[in-house]
């Protein structure tokens, strides 16, 4: 394992960070905006969102890929592989983030929210100002272990061309024949991030105030 | 002629098979005080719930200052928009027994963002605002702590200046003191009665009898579901007549009370 192959791959999981960072926090905003729908009282709304996340907590990320990876070009949009591999994992995160947040909007307690409704706020502000951000506080250690999760789906974006750790660590061992170390490296490069995401995720809990029992 | 402050008219009340509330009238005065008293399922925190709409009555209306709450007057009775409900509910504060403040944002950050959000104030005034409400409740040092950091006394006084920075002409409390240890109700009753000796029109599901006794103008007396009673202090308890307010009076008056009798 030389430097030069060990520095190849550091390059490349760059690129994982980049696609799971973005994927993470577009998903999160979309989870949000799903939990939304699910609790604004239209039945169309909440049969959408409810649609939306089975699809893709039950399609295998790796079809979900392929899907839009073929669909695209069909309906006529030609989009960079970055572009394709952060739609289809922020997607596929949306909808289990969604889920997890379910569980920090239900633990919102009434009287928090009849107290905004007092102070005047709309339906809107309340969830804007009030609702999320408590739930987003409960669920947090569930959003740091979905972190995780999608560093190590990134792994599958592969397939739409791009090239992320596993990807690189992947050609490497093809033209170096020495395919042990490699993959021997790329995960210690893995465990090093999710260690690091781990513990910023620990620090950023312990610095939030308002989480239940603090 | 003015109108009442608050106007219950003949509001019954069912949850399911249920009767809570059965055709309660009453008024309360602009300016003054009414103590809610009765036993534990007498339907005070649901009357007091359906003053603000937050409980909505199964028949029956109420008047805020005149205007309809909840539903609109007149031959084609609707629900009103959320944003007619806002405004009248705009007119009333609420203080919960379980102060019910935003774990997430400190007593500063609770106080002023409705002025932000709702009023529309800019951030320095919202926060300046605040700060003078919070210094009414004697709480300035603690401005930046959040909720958990707070005893509960300092929490329903939170709660308190919170309502009062949006300038209610109505206050209502439920059981405000009663999620507090003993030695933390006095502070929060402390501001309660500076409030009413200010005019604030107050409403106060209270077990608190001494303070019923000594800073409401009328007591209401609740039993069932249905109001035996709604006179002042010195009616209800110098004479009660009414044997299940004598039985309730007997169970919950306290020493010092008692010697009101
Ligand atoms: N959301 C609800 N659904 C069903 N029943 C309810 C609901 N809220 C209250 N009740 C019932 O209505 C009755 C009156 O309740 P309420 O909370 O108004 O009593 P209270 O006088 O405030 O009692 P306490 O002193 O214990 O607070 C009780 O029998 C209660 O079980
Ligand atoms: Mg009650």
């Amino acid at each position: 394992m030389t430097w030069k192959l060990f520095s190849l791959l550091l390059e490349a999981s760059l690129m994982t960070i980049l696609v799971s960072a973005v994927s993470i926090l577009m998903g999160l905003v979309m989870a949000i905006v799903l939990s939304g729908l699910r609790m604004s009282g239209s039945r169309v709304a909440d049969a959408g969102a409810g649609v939306f996340i089975s699809f893709f907590r039950g399609v295998p990320l790796l079809v979900q890929l392929l899907l839009i990876f073929n669909l695209l070009p069909v309906i006529g949009i030609t989009l960079p592989s970055l572009a394709t591999a952060i739609i289809g994992l922020s997607l596929c995160t949306a909808a289990y983030q969604a889920e997890n947040l379910r569980g920090g909007f239900e633990g919102v307690a009434p009287g928090l929210i009849e107290s905004a409704e007092m102070a005047g706020f709309t339906r809107m502000q309340s969830f804007i100002y009030i609702r999320t951000p408590i739930a987003l506080r409960m669920t947090f250690p569930a959003l740091v272990n979905e972190a995780i999760l999608i560093l190590k789906a990134s792994s599958l974006v592969s397939v739409v061309g791009l090239i992320e750790l596993t990807k690189m660590a992947q050609n490497l061992s093809a033209s170096t024949y020495r395919p042990l170390p490699i993959f021997a490296a790329a995960g210690v490069i893995y465990l090093a991030i999710n260690l690091v995401v781990a513990a910023i995720g620990q620090r950023a809990e312990n610095a939030l105030p308002g989480l239940p029992g603090k | 002629m003015t109108d009442p402050a608050i106007n219950v008219s003949h509001v019954s009340k069912q949850f399911g098979e249920t009767q809570v509330l059965r055709d309660i009238s009453m008024q309360v005065e602009a300016g003054k005080v009414s103590c809610l008293i009765g036993p534990s399922g007498s339907g005070k925190s649901t009357l007091l719930r359906c003053m603000a709409f937050l409980e909505q009555a199964t028949s029956g209306s109420i008047h805020i200052e005149g205007e309809p709450l909840g539903f609109t007057d007149g031959p084609q009775r609707r629900r009103q928009s959320p944003a007619e409900l806002r405004r009248v509910r705009s007119r009333i504060g609420m203080v919960f027994q379980q102060f019910n403040l935003w774990p997430h944002m400190t007593a500063l950050g609770n106080v002023a963002i409705a002025l932000r959000k709702v009023r529309g104030m800019s951030r320095s005034d919202a926060e300046d605002r605040a700060m003078a409400q919070l210094d009414k409740v004697g709480l300035k040092e603690r401005a930046h702590h959040y909720p958990a950091q707070l005893s509960g006394g300092q929490q329903q006084r939170v709660a308190i200046a919170r309502a009062l920075a949006l300038d209610p002409t109505i206050m209502l409390f439920d059981e405000p003191t009663s999620a507090l240890d003993p030695e933390l109700t006095g502070e929060v009753l402390n501001v309660m009665r500076q409030l009413a000796s200010e005019g604030m029109t107050m409403v106060v599901v209270t077990h608190e009898i001494g303070f019923a006794a000594s800073v409401g103008n009328r007591i209401a007396f609740l039993d069932g579901g249905r109001l035996l009673f709604h006179d002042t202090p010195q009616a209800v308890f110098a004479a009660p007549r009414e044997p299940r307010l004598e039985q309730f009076l007997d169970t919950y008056l306290d020493r010092g009370a008692s010697m009101l009798k």
